[in-house]
């Protein structure tokens, strides 16, 4: 391979990879602190999008659409737990995942009433429409890098907290143990909306900026949950710096599986088979520790 | 012991009404019938693994869509398969997939579990939906049915709806039948065990990881027999068999029906069934074509049945009968 | 010349920086009761779980019989013949007593990957699991739910379950805690018959239980082995009374 390519997919991998971690350090946090776990935290990468594409043709522009979407998925995050996932919190496992999939069904058929089953582009806002030049054939576009820093600036905020707040210090215990909130001074009721709402906007987020470069398609959630899941099977659930490690692997291992040629024994592997590569590492995780690579042993 | 025997009548009430019914009703019903019992079949599957041993898989479907689609690949175009060697291999082949499967997930806990039989059954959606292995996304056309042939005699034709009925009806009962011995058994017992204290079976020096995974191809197995009838049905085999929107509403079907019960997840498939039917028919209201969109109002169902009813049905009437929410032993 | 069932050479469990259990050796004899005594957090249980494969040692050694049975997972364990109760109820709450000793007694069975035949028609089975019920004396209690039975009672379930796995070795973990002097009193008596054809380790804090049925006394204080012996010699070493006898705990 051609170092020029070579580096592309290094970037696109890495992109691709932290865009994951966006979408999947929500889903791991919430179930860390809370121990809810939320399969409809993929349908929030979807509104996210939607609403993007919605608000950028509405106020015709990308950047006032950007924190009106944020503002909105917050709100309906907000909603959301003080409504039904409070509910959860004491149940079990199984509970709350039937309870959040049957939202998955509302979110899917309420977007599809409101705007219809058509896939939509969103156009990359002008200032990051350029394209940096790497040969005199091959550029890398701006906007790809841009989505990177985003998630590296949100990345570089999660640490902050994690590392450096009180409600950090929780996380860090990796505890969904209420006196230990209660005794650090903290609303516990108020602490878990903040963070479901802070959980789902992250995966809004991700949606929205991943959006000029990936399309607004309706099945777009759920793709993107099951690899989130992959992610912290791998990673390790409730495990930030887990998600982080695994989401950057699996955006590695994906993207250059989609490009490799591989044939063994007259057998074509990659890239036919490209989609599976991401199981088959989680296989060999499993085999080496079920309860992932930053996981507590269950 | 008046409980059993009202609940024995009643199973046999219903017995006798199913093989009755294709007498009665016309061919839709019969075949909306023969759905809802290879659904039952199904949900019985799950049971066994849920209800009984604790594990909440989410990614049973793909033993059902393995075995339907192993009798289309098993049939030549245009003309039959044969039966007698058709139905054990397609069950076979969910029940080696179950193996596969089963010997990487069963040594997860918790809600790991349910992540890995999710995304190990998400990868077989995609593996038949991207590739051209079996059609794709449109799936592949069974053009003719099985042959059941012995000899010169059709013991019965499965191009014809009623014997199709006739045969989902006994594999139901004989389904039943089969898990109930297993579940008296020495082996159920370890599977109970398992599912109440699972530390504690291991001190007292059990292997669980071998029964659950055991319990695990059992299950896929059966869920393969529920598969197989489902293509000999619609003649048709699609990646939707593998998808996890099945493997949610099977496992809503337990839940309904009372997990752990047996028969109640056979109800709750006929529940499950009828609302979707149900829902699917329902007119425009409000500017919106409440029909088409009949996921948006099934979904809040499940919504309100997750908050309302953790025991299902029968845990319900359990509990307006005043007794006490145990395990059933 | 009675034999070692148990020895241990050196065991070590270290959690982080903290060390639970520090280089402690110890032997358990057939037809003997060591007790293990000490005050709370002195490493009591995590050797008992070390011993029961339910923690895995940092260091050291543990030799069944003539097995080196170290790090081995708690199925094997049981399956050599360590039978094992728990300080905090372990139990099968929603099956009834007679279930809870006939799951305990069916593990003996060479599989349980039986199909076909229903498990209650095991006979031998069945009746492991009756005697254990009668040892403890809850004969009569079998068809009740373990989940309605007395705290006393559950204890004694606890102890049944360990029995019906019809071990050489029990590792008995404060198998007194809540019960009241009269159950006590029978399970001392329990204690005693077992002995003969078993080798026990006992951890306790009923004092009046342990001077009653122990051989030989192992005192623990903060994860080591601070002396060892008869129980005469234990009453009468000055080490074991500064540090533990004397406080609250004495007859």
């Amino acid at each position: 391979m051609e170092f020029n390519t070579f580096l592309i997919q290094l970037l696109n991998g890495v992109q691709y990879g932290l865009l994951l971690f966006l979408v999947s350090s929500g889903l791991t946090l919430v179930f860390g602190i809370m121990g809810v776990i939320n399969v409809a935290h993929g349908s929030f990468y979807m509104i996210g999008a939607y609403f993007a594409w919605w608000l950028a043709g509405g106020l015709g522009s990308f950047w006032l659409a950007l924190p009106a979407a944020i503002a909105l998925t917050m709100a309906i995050g907000l909603v959301l737990e003080a409504l039904l996932i409070k509910r959860l919190y004491r149940r079990d496992h199984l509970s709350q995942v039937l309870l959040t999939y049957g939202l998955i069904l509302v979110f899917e058929e309420t977007r599809s009433i409101l705007w219809g089953d058509d896939v939509h582009g969103v156009p990359i806002p002008a200032i990051l429409s350029a394209s940096i030049p790497l040969t005199e054939t091959l550029s890398y576009p701006v906007y790809r890098l841009w989505i990177s820093a985003v998630c590296l600036l949100v990345a570089g905020l999660m640490y902050w907290v994690i590392q450096k707040t009180r409600l950090g210090m929780m996380i860090r215990a990796g505890s969904a143990n209420r006196e230990m909130v209660q005794s650090l001074g903290l609303n516990i009721e108020l602490v878990y909306r903040v963070v479901f709402a802070a959980g789902i906007t992250l995966a809004g987020l991700a949606g929205m900026i991943a959006s000029p470069v990936s399309a607004v398609f309706p099945g777009m959630g759920n793709q993107v949950l099951i690899v989130c899941f992959v992610v912290i099977v791998i990673g390790g659930m409730g495990s930030v710096k887990g998600a982080m490690v695994a989401s950057l692997l699996i955006g590695l291992v994906d993207t250059f599986g989609k490009v490799l040629h591989l044939e063994i024994g007259g057998l074509k592997l990659l890239p036919e088979l490209s989609s599976m590569t991401v199981y088959l590492l989680m296989a060999v995780i499993l085999l080496w520790r079920p309860e992932g690579i930053y996981g507590r042993r269950l | 012991m008046n409980a059993n025997r009202i609940a024995t009548a009643a199973l046999l009430g219903a017995l006798v009404a199913l093989a009755l019914l294709p007498f009665l009703g016309e061919k839709f019903t019969v075949q909306i019938c023969t759905k809802i019992m290879i659904m039952a079949i199904l949900a019985m599957s799950l049971d066994l693994l849920l209800g009984y041993t604790g594990l909440v898989s989410f990614g049973h479907a793909a033993f059902y869509g393995a075995a339907g689609y192993a009798l289309a690949l098993l049939t030549p175009q245009y003309r039959a398969a044969n039966f007698w060697t058709s139905f054990p291999l397609a069950v076979a082949a969910s029940a080696l997939l179950a193996i596969v499967i089963g010997f990487f997930v069963v040594r997860t806990r918790g809600i790991y579990f349910i992540m890995v039989t999710l995304a190990f059954a998400q990868m077989l959606f995609f593996l038949f939906f991207d590739t051209k292995i079996a059609g794709g996304s449109d799936g592949i056309y069974i053009d003719v049915r099985p042959v059941a042939r012995i000899g010169a005699w059709q013991p019965f034709r499965l191009d014809d709806f009623m014997h199709v009925y006739y045969l989902a009806l006994v594999l139901l009962v004989l389904t039943y039948v089969l898990l109930r011995v297993i579940l008296r058994s020495p082996f159920g017992r370890v599977l109970a065990g398992i599912r109440v204290n699972e530390h504690r079976m291991l001190s007292l020096g059990y292997p669980t990881f071998r029964y659950k995974l055991a319990c695990f191809v059992i299950s896929g197995a059966i869920a393969g027999v529920a598969g197989y009838l489902s293509a000999v049905q619609f003649g048709v085999v699609n990646p939707e068999m593998l998808g996890w929107h099945l493997s949610a509403a099977v496992m809503m079907m337990v839940i309904l029906g009372g997990m752990g019960t047996l028969a109640g997840p056979a109800i709750g498939a006929a529940i499950w069934m009828l609302l979707e039917l149900g829902l699917q028919s329902l007119p425009s209201a409000g500017g919106v074509d409440l029909g088409k969109h009949w996921q948006l109002l099934m979904g809040g169902f499940i919504v309100l049945a997750a908050l309302l009813l953790p025991n299902g049905l029968i845990g319900f009437l359990d509990r307006v009968r005043g007794r006490r929410d145990e395990s059933h032993d | 010349m009675t034999e070692t069932v148990l020895r241990t050479q050196g065991l070590t469990r270290r959690f982080g920086g903290l060390v639970a259990v520090k280089d402690v050796s110890l032997e358990c004899r057939m037809g003997e009761v060591h007790a293990v005594i000490g005050p709370n957090g002195a490493g009591k249980t995590t050797l008992v779980n070390l011993l029961s494969g339910d923690l895995e040692p940092s260091a050291g050694k543990v030799v069944l019989g003539d097995e080196d049975i170290t790090g081995l997972a708690p199925y094997l364990i049981s399956k050599l013949g360590v039978g094992r109760s728990y300080q905090k109820t372990n139990v099968f709450l929603p099956f009834t007593a007679f279930e809870n000793c006939r799951l305990a007694a069916q593990s003996r069975l060479a599989s349980s990957m039986r199909f076909f035949r229903p498990a209650l028609a095991d006979r031998e089975v069945n009746a492991a699991a009756g005697r254990a019920l009668a040892a403890v004396g809850l004969e009569t209690r079998g068809s009740t739910p373990v989940a309605e039975l007395s705290h006393g009672e559950q204890r004694q379930v606890e102890i049944a379950m360990a029995l019906a796995t019809r071990p050489r070795l029990l590792l008995l973990d404060e198998p007194l805690a809540g019960m009241g002097a009269e159950e006590s009193a029978r399970i001392v008596t329990l204690l005693k018959g077992l002995a003969a054809e078993h080798a026990i380790l006992l951890v306790e804090h009923d004092m009046d239980a342990v001077f009653a049925v122990a051989d030989v006394l192992t005192v623990m204080v903060n994860g080591m082995v601070l002396e060892s012996g008869t129980p005469g010699h234990i009453r009468s070493s000055r080490a074991v009374q500064e540090a533990y006898l004397g406080s609250e705990d004495a007859e």
